[in-house]
């Protein structure tokens, strides 16, 4: 029934035709996204339940971040989501592997310099503070046990997050190698769309973070 | 009454080239892509971890024989049991059925060449491996004290045992459980033969695909988890340590959410390899397939809502105890529709004993022991009083054992011939299913009865007045090892001196008996065409030979 | 021979029994009945003859129902049986006895609130119910004592509570049923109920000690409470008469009732749960004050609401 010879480049032969291998893709990385939000959900549960159980430390903690390079950073990471959509656009619509690439950079430059503002601006800076728990933690007066164990779920929570960019912006940069390699077209772009879906979870995993994280510690109604 | 030999129209002979022949070296078994390929990776992988948890069972029941111990220090019997635990759950009985039964069969049932992502499942299996070495050099370097569960405080504050580097073996082969289920899934929604609907699909396929939604839904719960308590115990943060505003008892809700989904894990697959023994035993089709197909898929859901009944007893609020207890007595409603439905598949069947009949049909028994005692852990009142005693491990071992293994066993004498293309004497291995029923019994009943009259679980040492009880139990123990070891001994031996299968030695339905054994590479010359349901075994009205499988050909 | 259960000592060891009797019955009949059909279909549907061929068998909707409405019923009635027991049993009688209990790795400490202290043992008289306050020094333990059909976790920064009333004289015994560590399985040891009598006389018979109050209330003073627990008008810190049992509203919104946990929260861990209307300047006492003190402490503090001040 299959023809081999009529299969375009990147075609796997355990399936039978292409559409059931971009179906196949699509479906494996929407169920790759709900175990990573079962994964950050538990994390996310717990920071809930202990903000329940220690609220005035909490709301403390937060003053502690740095709301403005947060903020700076949920902006950087929606245009990141922005250019990465234009990157599928582009394959989409049959454009050439040039500018296909150059949104990919983008990404891929927006998400370092998302990574580079939250390592300069705001995690080597908490090091210098001393409210980092264990590597640089300086304790004793607004720094309570309360607080420690809010600044201990802040680093889990964005360093995990900063993790699972790290591996994006790996997957992008093999995306990058694979387009120059003129292996898509508008016929075939699957591994695009489903890199998208990733780094699109990425970032809504983030639109979460920073408001659990940074705002609702009443900054701005005063506490 | 055996059917399962050479004697059927023509003699087989071994097929030509299969996926055992296809390529010769270690290279190419250790970068292979082949679904079937992977499938005995695990099954090599799986039986190293049994023996080691096993070693560790036979040496715990040596030393229950005296009051006061017979082998050990209280601190090595606690090592004993957590690796016992560690092994056992994590490392076998999780990865069993699914990772080689469902990683062999699946293709083959559903009409595919192999399952969505390759690669990925190979990936699985170099993950597997990786934490199961973690957690062996944690086993041999000093070893684990804190039980197969972990619960701070003691775990992460006071054992002295490298507590870390099992919580990461652990951690990483969850994600071997993870890309599994998530193999499965695409590969039962994506790449079922033409006419494969969903309601014809063999009931295996619905018991993995009800399993892999709680591999995938569960497991990352656990990495979490599992995450957690390694960073507390490596950089002691104080999230589970109550001086400092910490909840130990966060862990366990969170380490349940996982772990009770994670034991309908261990029996759905098994459940799945009874439908198909029970069906292919009685020549029959399976009695209730929507029953069953929808029952298996209730359990996955329901598993998700009852984990608190492993807390009864931790002081949370009467409220929750009552939500939690109520959930449970529904979660074994369909369970127990299953077993009323496998044994009416027997009526007017056609029914032979070979050995895989016999282990399906023990499991049906025991399970229903096994479930029903679970109605004394659901129930409030008595769960109070036999909670952490002895009566929860008999109860566990019955579902478990007396369940899950048994599936196991009778999966892998059913599929044998499949997977090897030989018979293994069937004499040999009635012989051992009975040995292992008997044997199971007698070790795991008298615990039902200590448990109640009140003896502790995980004690080194315990008040003369139990022993009558350990030493039974152990005896029965010694029994059940025996069971284990022969049906290793003459599955290894059939493999190079068995006589040689045919495509369907046990004339049972379903895709995977329609090719050589062993299967060629690709598996199917021409995707099938399904035209019928499931189970679609001949009866007497219809003229057709016993034999003639139920597909058309293009 | 091999007794099947443990003594029955406690007024809800006979419920308890007799629930757990029914759903023995019920796991032997339908054992027994899935093995009988098992055993009767494989004899009487034994394959005969290599070619025979089954006949088809319908799946009536009604039978599938009825084999999920009744174990659906029996679970039902089950689960309402055992809740029930569960919920009568949860809550001590207001005329208990209390005795606090401290686990620690690997030993039981047992405090009577009249003052007498055991260490593995305990010694309640028969007909009165005992009410147990616990809490643990280091990890999680458990509080079983098999012969009552009782037991409890025992966990670390908050206190958790069984009851009992013994119905029989006797010895019976005491474990800790949560895994602990090393000695895990030594951290057993005696229930002794006694006759009225023979209790009263064990009690007189010890070291004369102060009751838990008075103890409580020198530590009071000890560590400096009534610097700002002055009980007057216009302290830096609130009254404490009163208190102990009635709902209190927190600085942070949420209300709880004054108990051991809260008493404790307060002394260990204070910025959880200070109150309005005063400043969060109370220092954490943790490290200082010990789990023996702090049930000292909290009986001192439950004194201060009820009519008797001085306790016995």
């Amino acid at each position: 029934m299959a023809a081999h010879g009529a299969h375009p480049p990147g075609f796997a032969h355990q399936f039978e035709t292409v559409e059931q291998q971009r179906d196949a893709g699509t479906l494996g990385m929407w169920t790759f996204l709900v175990t990573e939000i079962l994964f950050f959900g538990g994390m996310f549960t717990a920071y809930i339940i202990y903000r329940t159980l220690h609220l005035q430390s909490f709301i403390a903690g937060s003053h502690l971040l740095k709301v403005q390079y947060g903020a700076t950073n949920t902006a950087v990471l929606i245009c990141s989501s922005l250019t990465m959509a234009l990157a599928i656009r582009a394959a989409q619509t049959g454009k050439s592997k040039g500018q296909i690439i150059m949104w990919l950079l983008f990404t891929m430059a927006l998400g370092a310099a998302f990574v580079g503002i939250k390592l300069h601006y705001e995690w080597y800076p908490d090091y210098l503070e001393g409210i980092i728990p264990t590597v640089s933690w300086i304790p004793g007066g607004a720094h309570t046990p309360g607080v420690k164990m809010f600044m201990c779920f802040y680093f889990f929570m964005t360093g995990l997050h900063a993790l699972h960019m790290v591996v994006g912006l790996g997957i992008l940069t093999v995306l990058v190698i694979m387009t120059a390699r003129n292996k898509f077209s508008a016929q075939y772009y699957a591994p695009l769309e489903i890199s998208g879906l990733y780094w699109h979870f990425v970032d809504i995993v983030w639109i979460f973070l920073f408001p659990l994280l940074y705002l609702i510690g009443g900054r701005y109604q005063g506490s | 009454m055996s059917t399962a030999t050479a004697d059927t129209h023509d003699a087989p002979r071994e097929s030509g080239v299969n996926y055992l022949n296809a390529s010769y070296g270690i290279r190419s078994w250790l970068l292979t892509f082949d679904h079937k390929r992977i499938g005995l990776l695990y099954l090599a992988s799986i039986t190293v971890m049994f023996l080691v948890g096993g070693i560790a069972a036979v040496l715990i029941r040596i030393h229950l024989i005296e009051p006061q111990g017979a082998l050990f220090e209280p601190e090595t019997y606690n090592k004993m049991f957590t690796t016992h635990g560690i092994m056992m759950i994590f490392f076998f009985l999780i990865p069993s059925i699914p990772a080689t039964l469902g990683n062999f069969l699946i293709p083959l049932m559903i009409g595919a060449r192999d399952v969505a992502f390759p690669k990925l499942n190979l990936m699985s299996w170099y993950i597997f491996i990786t934490g199961a070495a973690l957690a062996l050099i944690a086993t041999v370097s000093g070893g684990v004290d804190t039980g197969w569960t972990f619960y701070p405080p003691y775990s992460s504050m006071y054992s002295h045992s490298n507590v870390a580097l099992v919580a990461l073996g652990v951690f990483i082969a969850g994600f071997s459980s993870i890309l599994t289920g998530l193999n499965f899934i695409v590969t039962i929604h994506k790449m079922r033969a033409p006419g494969m609907t969903w309601f014809r699909l063999p009931l295996f396929i619905w018991g993995m695909y009800a399993t892999s939604l709680i591999f995938v839904l569960g497991t990352p719960v656990i990495a979490i988890t599992v995450f957690l308590l390694g960073l507390e115990r490596i950089l002691h943060v104080g999230i589970f340590d109550p001086a400092v505003g910490g909840d130990p008892l966060l862990f366990q809700h969170m380490f349940w959410f996982y772990s009770h989904p994670a034991v309908y894990i261990m029996i759905l697959p098994g459940m799945g390899v009874i439908s198909e023994l029970v069906t292919a035993f009685s020549r029959k089709k399976i009695f209730g397939y929507s029953f069953v197909a929808f029952s298996s898929l209730s359990i996955a859901v329901i598993s998700f809502v009852v984990w608190g009944h492993h807390m009864f007893v931790t002081g949370q609020s009467i409220y929750a105890g009552l939500v939690f207890s109520v959930l449970s007595f529904l979660v074994a409603i369909p369970s127990a529709v299953k077993v009323f439905n496998w044994t009416a598949t027997l009526y007017r069947g056609s029914i032979s004993y070979e050995a895989p009949m016999l282990y399906a049909l023990g499991f049906i028994g025991l399970f229903t022991i096994g479930g029903l005692t679970g109605l004394f852990l659901a129930s409030l009142a008595t769960d109070v009083h036999v909670n952490g005693t002895y009566f929860v491990v008999a109860h566990f071992h019955y579902v478990m054992l007396g369940g899950a293994v048994m599936a196991y066993l009778g999966g892998i004498h059913f599929w044998w011939p499949k997977i090897t293309g030989r018979l293994y004497p069937d004499m040999w291995a009635r012989i051992a299913a009975a040995i292992i029923f008997v044997g199971f019994n007698l070790t795991f009943f008298p615990q039902f009865m200590l448990g109640y009259l009140g003896m502790p679980r995980r004690y080194a040492v315990y008040p003369a007045e139990f022993q009558v009880l350990n030493v039974m139990s152990s005896a029965g123990a010694s029994v059940l090892g025996i069971g284990y070891v022969i049906p290793l001994i003459y599955l290894i031996w059939s493999m190079r001196y068995g006589p040689v299968a045919g495509p369907n030695p046990w004339k049972a339905k379903g895709l995977e008996w329609t090719i050589p054994s062993p299967p060629p590479t690709e598996n199917f010359e021409e995707i099938p065409i399904v035209t019928e349901d499931a189970y679609n075994y001949p009866v007497a009205h219809e003229h057709r030979y016993p034999d003639a499988p139920g597909v058309a050909r293009v | 021979m091999i007794p099947i259960q443990p003594p029955a000592a406690s007024s809800i060891a006979e419920g308890v029994d007799k629930l757990y009797f029914v759903l023995s019955g019920i796991t032997v009949f339908f054992t027994v009945l899935i093995f009988s059909i098992i055993f009767v279909f494989m004899i009487k549907y034994r394959r005969r003859s290599e070619d025979e061929l089954t006949v088809e068998t319908h799946t009536p909707l009604i039978v599938e129902l009825t084999w999920t409405i009744i174990p659906s019923l029996i679970c039902a009635v089950l689960f309402v049986w055992s809740a029930a027991l569960y919920v009568r049993n949860a809550r001590p009688p207001q005329s208990s006895t209390e005795v606090f209990v401290i686990g620690k790795q690997w030993m039981w400490h047992l405090q009577h609130s009249e003052g007498p202290r055991e260490i593995n043992e305990l010694h309640v008289p028969v007909g009165v119910p005992v009410k147990l306050t616990m809490i643990s020094q280091d990890v999680i333990h458990d509080f079983y004592i098999p012969a009552f059909r009782v037991k409890k976790d025992v966990l670390p920064g908050r206190y958790s509570s069984l009851w009992f009333q013994p119905t029989e004289t006797g010895t019976y015994h005491l474990f800790c049923a949560q895994y602990c560590g090393t000695n895990h399985s030594e951290m057993i040891g005696w229930v002794y109920v006694m006759s009225p009598t023979d209790y009263a006389a064990w009690l007189a018979g010890g070291e004369k000690t102060e009751s838990l109050a008075q103890q409580g209330e020198r530590l009071f003073t000890q560590f400096g409470c009534n610097g700002c627990h002055t009980g007057e008008a216009g302290a830096e810190a609130p009254s404490l008469a009163g208190l102990y049992g009635k709902p209190q509203k927190l600085a942070n919104g949420e209300t709880r009732v004054v108990d051991e946990s809260l008493i404790s929260q307060a002394i260990w861990v204070p910025s959880s749960v200070h109150l309005p209307n005063y400043k969060a300047n109370m220092p954490t006492y943790q490290g200082q004050v010990d789990a023996d003190q702090m049930v000292r402490l909290i009986a001192y503090v439950k004194s201060l609401s009820s009519e008797e001040r001085n306790g016995k």
